[in-house]
């Protein structure tokens, strides 16, 4: 008889992947500004560590966020006791508001529909566990976040197929990608129940546009499959245009079939705090609030976090200014980054959101193969010691694009990993004016002629200095 | 247009015992509002010791662990998602759980898998265990929230081990074999044993005897053993609590496999706490990652972590919880003998075994429900019924203990003796129970009994996925905060 079962020892988690060797690289040298110069730079973590100054500000002013001081300890006893499922009313209310606020309050959202989870991770899971049996499939444009394999798949025993998006339009989801996957769907006789879309993009970056966001509207409809929209990034968008959820969407389309809308949401990229496990569902299917409320008990959000939050984000004064200067850091870090690439002729597509550039560098391939890319990525972990993501293990269809994030450091390790990677190009490929095919960006439309002397003003321009580094806590070993 | 799992009934909320949590909330008990309430007696939890926690609270302000890394350590726990866990906290975690066994067992941290709560462990281990279809054995009666967490998502089976009064439902081999045959009956491959130790709804907790039993057959079959020992730290008296990893056979060493959680000793079911604990590094592997499900908030970590290093505390703290928890038992065990009513022998738990079959009109489940009907709302008591852990013999009742003021519990004893009153006293009289055993004086009807609960078996089973999971599923989901 088997130990154990074929879950506990198939590869569904993901980690046996060959782009675990990015971290493993990292994990075993982990660089540090004055302990280790000279290790590989985390550049594979979609993290937002640039706004915890306002944070860390407000929680020492708030002392009754938290049940351990004198202030609020009173509440002590009821906030460990209590596990209700629905979560504390002040909660949900404030998490249902914060969720309104950033999308410009042209939304409403009611907190009985607010379910827990443990975190994104646990709500995509659990969506998956109520929308689709075994051997189902929901649909999901590609490039898309590795975690979705992992998270929608392992235990549930559904599939995720790929709708394929080209960098030719900038990876823009199209109805007839749409449709093409479907009718591979059905030819190989899988049910699919629903479409997936991620909406910030990770690793894209970019934001789903009226006309796309109609377009899956009315395909799933006509279809009769469920949508679900991960809006996990929609705080992080720092630039036009404006960030469009599927809720706005719905309003505008009234005669849709609200019962096959479900958004994922979680704090954990908005205002940075993975560790704290507060995943959201936010169905419009009674049915599914409903069971997905009972299966919220193998992941609910811990009571002592739940009123820590509930008191965060009930305070407007700091929420919106939390939202607009952490859109704004990360606008400054994105630039930075971009234009830093740009200088030695590395193009990303052109994006207003996420802690990552989608960047392109299919002309540094040997080939336009996927074993090229591995090389290409083997040799920025390797050489220029940078752990970047290839776009492979974002099941993108063509090699040469890599994700890199920029929001998990500091302003001075930025410098190190652009001036590493001005290095590396420069020795492989020549100087950034030498050979650089401008058709290449198409829409990207780069500046290239940007000079080093400029880049160090931008660096220097008078702003909050992020916090450290996160290797110099010795707490932090984060994953994804 | 939804999954199978949204359609069925597997999460066993839908029984009728929900009228009873229902109930409650519409009227609860208030010693100053509604005093007339009904008094929540089917809540296992433990609120007897938070005058503990909240001086040590006082004591140990949080703006002095902030003030010391001057303001840096909420943002490395805001970031901090590593599913091993927090050092710290694992470390001391870890020696809270050998010190509640004695130290006869030392618990190694790279065996350790933190869950959000045992209800996330629990499921976890079912799905690194058992495929869908495969089925655990698990002694009755069990707590009602193990066909939730056991079977909805995984796709396990439940085949219980019946257990008697006659022998104040131990396990015997006959009825481990008993099951495993019914397994086999049903075609079901089974993949373990599935025990509470101490035992909820009972409150007991097994002997080093009872332990090489469920060892030895779990040899003999090859199969796993769980044991949830989530009450571990509630027992107050002896004997002594044993854990199965004490008793542990290196034959079977990689399939036994511990679940537990900081919410029943120290009373903190709002922070989500639970662990895994194995031998089996591939299952502590596949566990770990699966912990991202439902990992422990870093920040709660982090405040556990400050109290369980907390040694001395820790170690008052459990002295007393454990002499309040026995005080209250006494409490209510002593209350209810003067009206005639027999709670099983217990050292354990939140909670007494009560023997109510001398206020049964007859000796059917039936007659159960209608008890518990007229408890809650004639005498304003929810208390959950037998059959909604499962227990193969009609009047027994979990009533808990340790989730109420001390007047609250006095009130309610005196409530339960009106019922007693109201009842034919004939009855009572009649039903003198002689300890330590339940036998009645009328063995034909006994055996009538057990033939009854032997026809019932197979049906009960075969319902069981849509069936009664109760009462005490819905205890988990608390009263209101109160303010």
């Amino acid at each position: 008889m088997e130990l154990l079962s074929k879950i506990a020892t198939n590869d569904g988690h993901g980690e046996n992947s060959a782009f675990f060797d990015g971290w493993k690289a990292y994990d075993s040298d982990p660089y540090h500004p004055t302990n280790n110069p000279n290790g590989v730079i985390q550049m594979g973590l979609a993290e937002n560590q640039l706004s915890f100054d306002l944070v860390q500000e407000w929680v020492k002013k708030n002392p009754k966020a938290s049940i351990c001081t004198s202030d609020g300890s009173n509440g002590f006893k009821d906030i460990a006791i209590f596990q209700d499922y629905h979560g504390l009313p002040e909660f949900r209310n404030a998490v249902a508001r914060f969720m309104e606020k950033v999308r410009g309050n042209r939304v409403r959202f009611d907190p009985a529909r607010i379910v827990m989870s443990g975190g994104a991770t646990g709500a995509q899971e659990t969506l998956a566990f109520c929308l689709a049996d075994p051997g189902d499939a929901l649909l999901v444009p590609a490039p898309y976040y590795p975690g979705n394999d992992r998270d929608l798949t392992w235990r549930t025993g559904i599939q995720l197929l790929p709708v394929i998006c080209h960098s030719s339009n900038d990876f823009k989801i199209t109805r007839q990608a749409l449709e093409t996957a479907y009718k591979k769907a059905q030819d190989s006789n899988i049910k699919v129940k629903g479409l997936l879309l991620n909406n910030p993009s990770n690793p894209l970056g970019t934001v789903l546009d009226r006309d796309t966001l109609t377009e899956s509207l009315k395909f799933t409809n006509d279809k009769k499959i469920h949508l679900i929209c991960d809006e996990i990034y929609s705080a992080t968008v720092f630039a036009r245009p404006n960030f469009i959820s599927i809720a706005e969407i719905l309003q505008e389309n009234a005669d849709c079939d609200r019962d096959l809308i479900h958004i994922v949401y979680s704090l954990s990229k908005d205002l940075g705090f993975p560790g704290f496990r507060v995943g959201i569902i936010y169905s419009y299917n009674d049915s599914v609030v409903n069971c997905a409320r009972k299966m919220s008990s193998f992941g609910l959000v811990s009571t002592q976090t739940q009123h820590l939050i509930a008191s965060m984000l009930s305070d407007d004064v700091f929420v919106d200014r939390f939202l607009s200067e952490s859109a704004k850091r990360l606008g400054q870090r994105h630039k930075i980054l971009s234009r830093g690439l740009s200088q030695v002729g590395i193009g990303s597509l052109k994006s207003n959101a996420g802690l990552y550039c989608w960047m392109d560098l299919r002309r540094l391939l040997k080939g336009p193969t996927f074993e090229s890319e591995i090389e290409l990525w083997r040799m920025i972990i390797n050489d220029v010691k940078i752990n970047v993501s290839p776009g492979a293990s974002f099941h993108c269809s063509e090699p040469g694009w890599f994700r890199v994030c920029f929001a998990n450091m500091d302003d001075e390790t930025v410098m190190v990993a652009l001036n590493r990677i001005h290095k590396f190009v420069i020795q492989t490929k020549g100087s950034s004016s030498d050979g650089i095919n401008r058709k290449q960006y198409g829409r990207s439309k780069l500046e290239i002629s940007l000079s080093f002397r400029r880049l160090d003003e931008i660096m220097m321009a008078p702003h909050k200095m992020s916090p450290h580094s996160p290797m110099s806590s010795p707490l932090v070993r984060a994953r994804t | 247009m939804l999954s199978t799992k949204v359609t069925c009934k597997s999460h066993g909320q839908d029984s009728s015992y929900f009228l009873g949590w229902q109930e409650y909330e519409k009227n609860p008990f208030d010693p100053v509002h509604n005093p007339s309430g009904i008094i929540q007696m089917g809540l296992a939890e433990n609120q007897l010791s938070f005058d503990l926690l909240e001086s040590w609270i006082a004591r140990n302000q949080e703006n002095d662990w902030f003030n010391k890394k001057g303001g840096s350590i909420f943002r490395e726990l805001a970031l901090f998602q590593d599913y091993h866990g927090l050092p710290e906290f694992k470390k001391v975690l870890a020696e809270y759980m050998s010190e509640i066994r004695q130290n006869k067992v030392k618990f190694d941290t790279n065996k350790l898998v933190l869950t959000a709560g045992a209800t996330s462990a629990n499921e976890t281990l079912m799905f690194c265990l058992a495929e869908p279809g495969d089925a655990f054995l698990i002694p009755t009666p069990y707590y009602p929230g193990f066909d939730r967490d056991l079977k909805w998502r995984t796709g396990v089976e439940i085949v219980p081990i019946q257990t008697s009064s006659s022998n104040n439902f131990k396990i015997t081999k006959s009825a481990l074999e008993n099951a495993y045959q019914q397994a086999q009956n049903l075609h079901l491959k089974v993949k373990g044993l599935f025990i509470t130790n101490p035992s909820n709804p009972l409150g007991t907790s097994l002997s080093l005897e009872e332990l090489n039993l469920l060892i030895t057959f779990s040899i003999n079959k090859n199969i796993h053993i769980v044991s949830d020992e989530i009450y571990s730290g509630t027992v107050f008296d002896s004997p002594r609590f044993v854990s199965i990893l004490e008793a542990l056979d290196p034959r079977i060493s990689t399939r036994v496999h511990i679940v537990s959680s900081l919410s029943k000793d120290l009373g903190l079911p709002g922070f989500r706490i639970g662990l895994i604990y194995s031998n089996n590094e591939t299952l502590i592997s596949a566990a770990t990652k699966m912990s991202s499900f439902g990992l422990i908030s870093s920040q709660s970590q982090f405040l556990m972590s400050k109290i369980l290093s907390d040694k001395r505390f820790i170690g008052k703290y459990v002295m007393e919880n454990r002499k309040r928890l026995k005080n209250r038992r006494k409490m209510l065990v002593l209350g209810l003998e003067k009206s005639g009513i027999k709670c099983l022998e217990s050292n354990a738990g939140l909670f007494c075994w009560v023997d109510m079959r001398p206020l049964l009109d007859s000796e059917t489940f039936e007659a159960e429900m209608e008890l518990w009907m007229k408890m809650v709302r004639e005498f304003g008591l929810n208390v959950s019924p037998g059959s909604s852990c499962h227990c193969s013999e009609p009047g027994w009742f979990r009533v808990c203990f340790a989730n109420m003021a001390r007047e609250t519990l006095e009130l309610s004893v005196k409530r339960i003796r009106a019922l007693v009153d109201s009842k034919l006293g004939i009855n009572v009289k009649k039903y003198r129970l002689k300890k330590p055993h339940f036998t009645t004086s009328r063995p034909a009807q006994d055996l009538k009994l057990i033939q009854l609960q032997k026809n019932k078996i197979t049906e009960k089973f075969e319902g069981m996925s849509a069936a009664a999971a109760g009462n005490t599923i819905l205890c988990r989901r608390v009263m209101l905060l109160r303010r």
